[in-house]
């Protein structure tokens, strides 16, 4: 039965993607500046003759519609089209740097929830007590900071002045390290490279905190506030009653009613992280998807911009997804 | 009873109903001023919000430097506390010989502009959609909810991002690609309410009464929903000073010379091994404008709309 009701949800989400995809196909349609001109600056002079090729070869002299359902044909095969300035498929460009966004948003989860989740519980815990304000306090000022200009701070203090972590980038130069996944910290696990393990962690570590602070701030904050409220409720008075271990009543009883709205959180946090990912790469230049966006939507390069847009969207799409089908483990009551 | 009025009637009756409102208004300003008293953190943020928009005004009169042209001579002078500081200069130069307090409390011109514009007219927009579709519901509504939803499949800053390139650089085009998505906060925030409001007693008496549905939705409704939106609002201005700072910051917002934060930060970024308070000073201003508004927010929230509480 759930089964069939996470198959309607993702059924559900492709109206949405296409509906994002043909958002982007026109946007980028009805910028101004010719992509055909810019493609030209890139190549020196050019003849007219050439410059029309190169309009059919992009199909940039057929009406929108037929451009739109040609995109529409290739996507449905996997191919995202041919990017006008790095001349290689879409797909290949996506492919090459999805995974270190991938890394380093999982980086920020990753840091948020080890941070957010216990300070969450004792904060709720420990109600008014000096741990809680000051942990809220943290929180406040984490959520109102730009995420960019706590990554210059951190590479100030911790790279610059202390040289305890690198600068930037994912690896130094010279580290050997054979690529399966394409995540550097999976691989050198898989490998057993414990010197590409550690560098590679060190690379990760600064924008992974400067990305996952805002998170971090967010779920600490809500999870205090519905662990509070499931503290509060009868089930737990009971638990107590009964004499269980207070361990055990915190953890087990209240904390699996605190997580479903915390849980939400979470999720739009994935978002939040997806949107940032572009500012903490280029503040640590970091080769990811979201400064080669940066780039090409400078460029006017639509295909490129089309597939890494449509990426981000079924990216969060699916984050959704697994947020509404988590949601109903942790709270049985709710449905799809 | 009469059935018609006179004028003077209607005049006396206008102008009575009036002074009720504005002796409650006082009242609620009075009570609102206690509470706020009593929550000093929201005080203190509120003051230091009051001290950024003063000083944002009154720029030109309360610095001595001229916030675009620098001196070359005098380029990279580290604050005035710091060996060959310059008191003339107290948070130093940047990397053009400009007085760095100077162009932060310019800076903080945009960045105040920028909100205030990018809630307001988000407000104003979400609002009156939000009203709209939940009070009259059907077609428009399920139109309006898809299109908030698919503007909601979008990353806040990649789509702030596309549409600053759609659009360029600068300052209105900033506004718009910032309002663009931040309306939707506000439509499914009064949607909601709206919904829940709608069934209640008062809305069906005011329908019997004959009241037009514009004056429903304006004279009754509204009055209850404002509150929330208010505090809303208020929260997510720091959001949008943020965002405004972000895309300066890419390049994609204000654009140089005129001062904002954002991009004075990434053109510091060249000079942080020899000059870090280019880059930092102005992160500070940003980190503490936007805290006091939170700050604010928070004790607006508590004062006005506790129901608010879980994010």
């Amino acid at each position: 039965m759930r089964g069939v009701k996470i198959l309607e949800r993702i059924l559900m989400t492709i109206p949405i993607i296409i509906g994002v995809a043909v958002v982007v196909f026109f946007f980028m349609r009805l910028t101004p500046g010719d992509p055909v001109d810019i493609m030209m600056g890139q190549g020196g002079a050019v003849s007219a003759g050439e410059m029309e090729q190169l309009r059919k070869e992009f199909h940039l002299d057929q009406p929108l519609y037929t451009q739109l359902w040609i995109f529409f044909k290739d996507a449905a095969h996997g191919d995202l089209g041919y990017s006008y300035t790095q001349k290689r498929p879409v797909s290949e460009l996506i492919a090459e740097r999805l995974p270190a966004t991938i890394e380093l948003a999982a980086g920020a989860l990753f840091f948020a929830l080890l941070v957010a989740i216990p300070i969450g519980i004792v904060s709720a815990v420990r109600q008014h007590s000096l741990v809680d304000q000051l942990s809220m306090a943290g929180a406040f000022v984490g959520i109102s900071m730009p995420a960019f200009w706590l990554g210059i701070i951190l590479i100030l203090l911790l790279s610059v002045r202390l040289n305890w972590l690198p600068v930037q980038g994912r690896l130094t130069f010279g580290v050997n390290l054979e690529q399966i996944t394409g995540i550097f910290v999976l691989d050198s696990l898989l490998a057993g490279n414990w010197a590409a393990l550690a560098d590679s962690v060190k690379h990760l570590i600064l924008p992974s905190v400067s990305l996952g602070a805002a998170p971090a701030a967010i779920i600490a904050r809500v999870l205090r506030s519905s662990m509070v409220e499931a503290l509060r409720q009868d089930y737990v008075t009971l638990g107590r009653a009964k004499g269980q271990v207070e361990f055990l009543v915190v953890m087990k009883h209240a904390l699996r009613n605190a997580l479903i709205p915390t849980v939400t959180v979470i999720g739009l946090q994935v978002g939040v992280l997806l949107g940032g990912n572009m500012i903490v790469e280029t503040v640590f230049g970091w080769p990811g998807l979201g400064r080669l966006v940066v780039k090409a939507i400078f460029v006017r390069d639509f295909p490129l911009v089309q597939g890494a847009v449509m990426v981000y969207a079924v990216t969060f799409a699916m984050a959704n997804l697994v947020v509404d089908v988590l949601y109903t483990y942790l709270n049985p009551k709710i449905t799809l | 009873m009469e059935a018609t009025t006179s004028g003077a009637n209607r005049t006396a009756r206008f102008l009575y109903s009036l002074r009720i409102h504005l002796r409650v208004l006082r009242r609620n300003l009075a009570n609102f001023w206690i509470e706020l008293r009593s929550r000093p953190l929201a005080l203190l943020g509120g003051i230091v919000v009051l001290v950024y928009v003063l000083a944002a005004i009154f720029a030109p009169q309360i610095t001595a430097h001229d916030p675009t042209e620098g001196d070359l001579r005098q380029r990279l002078l580290p604050p005035a506390w710091v060996d060959g500081g310059d008191p003339a200069f107290p948070l130093g130069t940047d990397e053009q010989g400009r007085d760095l307090l100077t162009r932060i409390i310019y800076g903080a011109r945009i960045s105040l502009v920028v909100g205030l514009l990018a809630v307001g007219i988000s407000v104003g927009v979400g609002v009156t959609l939000g009203a709209s579709a939940g009070y009259y519901r059907g077609p428009l509504d399920q139109v309006l909810s898809r299109f908030a939803d698919l503007l909601l499949a979008f990353p806040f800053l990649i789509f702030a991002i596309g549409v600053m390139a759609f659009l360029g650089p600068g300052f209105t085009n900033l506004i718009m690609a910032l309002t663009f998505k931040e309306w939707v906060e506000f439509f499914r925030l009064v949607r909601g309410e709206m919904l829940a409001e709608k069934p209640k007693e008062y809305v069906e008496a005011a329908k019997v009464v004959g009241q037009s549905n514009l004056a429903i939705i304006a004279g009754e409704i509204l009055p209850n929903i404002i509150q929330s939106v208010f505090v809303v609002g208020t929260l997510r201005m720091g959001t949008m000073i943020i965002m405004e700072a972000s895309l300066s910051f890419l390049g994609l917002g204000i654009q140089p010379p005129t001062p904002a934060w954002g991009s004075m930060i990434a053109s510091g970024r060249d000079y942080m091994l020899s000059a870090w308070w280019t880059s930092t000073l102005p992160g500070v201003a940003l980190l503490i404008l936007v805290l006091s508004i939170n700050l604010l927010g928070e004790g607006l929230r508590d004062i006005l709309d506790p129901r608010l509480k879980v994010e």
